[in-house]
């Protein structure tokens, strides 16, 4: 799916949420390996359910505006997820949906607006901050980083790369920390030497987006 | 892996099937997945709500029943269950006279009943009151971790605050017992082998025949450190010793369980409490009540935990008052 004259189309959106679908899926012995790890074992099979159970709900009938969309998409996740990526990856659409408003298109700023909507719901409901060890390390750095190359005139592409890019460096530095919530801080100093795996799909996130609007 | 499933998919599904054919007690939602009493307590009493990841039987579905749980909303294999299943279960029990949500605290489960009691509130009107448990002196209790999981004192804090509910009391009693059960309960576990996710095929961490973990929640999840395997009178020490420098439990009735991780027998578990027993007697506290035997486990590794509450008469009141749950059953 290509875009045009950087504008985002419900078109757009819906293929970048199937390109994470497809990832999760993809990668959920991954995602699941990482978790092993440092959690309890279910991150790929969550988000692979999560994201099943949202491209089925967006077959049976697309929804006719970008805010029915994302809220339509936070539901299904908070509804089939569970654990906690289904209350934070929810609440982050949610968010979304109710920030970008009943618009069929939306350019690169709106787009920036409403990510850090996004945002402030996973810290609503997670109260994370930058090295934690949690999905906020990678989708901080890479909102950071999306609205540099705004603000830098940069294009639409150009910007959701950079932020495909921070995210990927924001997930590889979780190897380093200690984690200070969820349920990998009950390791205390033996979750140093791992990636966080929320890290992990958070930075397949920004990839489906980037790799959308090519 | 060899497991009496017939898919990774389709455990719990078919696992809820089995509970609801072979016990009496409860009756099962299997579209959201929650477990209810077959006869729904009289109008007036505070419900109990709790859930879970499964992976814990009997916990939480086998307390589903006549003094203890109204309703147990299932998640998968140790994942939280979703905001819509409690929210429909908090609608479903309350007698108008509220619902008490019994949550562990792990981040998940926290988020999504927080999620629920927000969306029953809002939507239907019903008074939610919750109380998270958080038990496990293996967890350092500190901003730099998520808090100390709930674990072993949930199983107790269900029975006794099952049999407030019963008598009748209030919900601002009920939430109020409920906080002082879990404020003087304190657990500790350890594994011997880790365990084996349906949906992961593998077991989660390995651990060499020599080594044992110490320290370890509910979930499969690695422990605090990892040791040399020693002789169960060693074990016992570990597991009792973090307890009793956490909470001073001398001077009053001791409720005292002995749980085992799903995958040890119940020799090993009663040898296991013999040992326990003998150093609590040590140690000067006067064990009251125990159980022994598998209560809240962890699918198929092998290990115990030690859970230590306590009590005071009331609490002892409210265990000895009357159950009959798939899990728990006494006096009735």
């Amino acid at each position: 799916m290509t875009v045009t004259e950087g504008t985002i189309t419900i078109d757009d959106a819906v293929a970048w949420l199937g390109s994470f679908a497809r990832q999760v899926t993809e990668q959920r012995d991954y995602l699941t390996e990482l978790d092993s790890a440092i959690g309890d074992a279910d991150h790929g099979a969550n988000m692979a359910r999560g994201m099943t159970a949202v491209m089925g709900k967006l077959e049976e009938a697309t929804p006719s505006t970008l805010d029915e969309l994302f809220k339509s998409v936070g539901m299904t996740l908070v509804t089939s997820v569970g654990g906690a990526s289904g209350p934070l990856y929810g609440t982050f659409f949610l968010r979304i949906g109710t920030s970008i408003g009943a618009v069929t298109t939306c350019d690169g700023a709106d787009l920036a607006t409403c990510l850090r909507a996004g945002l402030g719901g996973l810290v609503d409901r997670g109260k994370a901050e930058l090295g934690d060890k949690t999905m906020f390390d990678a989708m901080a750095p890479a909102l950071d980083a999306f609205d540099a190359a705004l603000a830098a005139g940069c294009t639409l592409q150009e910007c959701t790369a950079a932020a495909r890019d921070a995210a990927a460096v924001g997930r590889d530095a979780t190897f380093d920390l200690v984690a200070r919530k969820g349920r990998a801080s009950y390791l205390g100093e033996r979750s140093q030497g791992h990636l966080d795996p929320g890290a992990a799909s958070t930075a397949m996130l920004f990839e489906a987006l980037a790799g959308t609007i090519a | 892996m060899k497991k009496l499933i017939n898919a990774p998919e389709t455990v719990l599904a078919d696992a809820l099937k089995g509970i609801d054919a072979g016990d009496p007690n409860v009756r099962v939602d299997h579209v959201n997945r929650v477990i209810y009493r077959a006869a729904p307590k009289a109008d007036g009493k505070v419900a109990l709500v709790s859930g879970g990841g499964s992976g814990h039987e009997p916990l939480h579905g086998g307390f589903v029943g006549f003094g203890m749980l109204d309703a147990a909303c299932a998640g998968e294999v140790f994942t939280s269950p979703t905001p819509d299943q409690m929210q429909e279960a908090t609608k479903v029990v309350d007698r108008g006279a509220g619902v008490l949500h019994i949550v562990k605290n792990y981040t998940g489960d926290v988020m999504n009943f927080e999620m629920a009691a927000e969306l029953a509130v809002a939507e239907a009107g019903v008074e939610v009151a919750a109380v998270v448990t958080n038990d496990d002196v293996a967890v350092k209790d500190s901003l730099y971790t998520a808090g100390r999981r709930g674990v072993g004192i949930t199983v107790l804090l269900e029975k006794i605050v099952g049999a407030a509910a019963e008598e009748g009391r209030d919900l601002a009693a009920v939430k109020e017992i409920a906080e002082r059960v879990n404020a003087h309960g304190r657990s500790m576990g350890m594994a011997l082998t880790s365990c084996t996710v349906p949906a992961a095929g593998k077991p989660t961490f390995d651990l060499p025949d020599d080594q044992m973990e110490i320290g370890v929640g509910i979930h499969g999840e690695p422990g605090r450190h990892r040791v040399d395997l020693g002789s169960a009178k060693e074990i016992a020490a570990q597991l009792v010793e973090p307890i009793l420098d956490d909470l001073d439990m001398t001077g009053a009735p001791a409720i005292v369980m002995l749980n085992g991780m799903g995958g040890t027998p119940q020799l090993e578990l009663y040898l296991m409490y013999g040992e326990v027993a003998a150093l609590l007697e040590k140690a000067g506290v006067s064990v009251a009540r125990t159980l022994v035997g598998n209560y809240i486990t962890s699918l198929d590794m092998a290990g115990c935990s030690v859970t230590v509450l306590k009590a005071d008469d009331e609490m002892l009141g409210l265990w000895d008052a009357p159950v009959q749950t798939a899990g728990l059953r006494w006096g009735r």
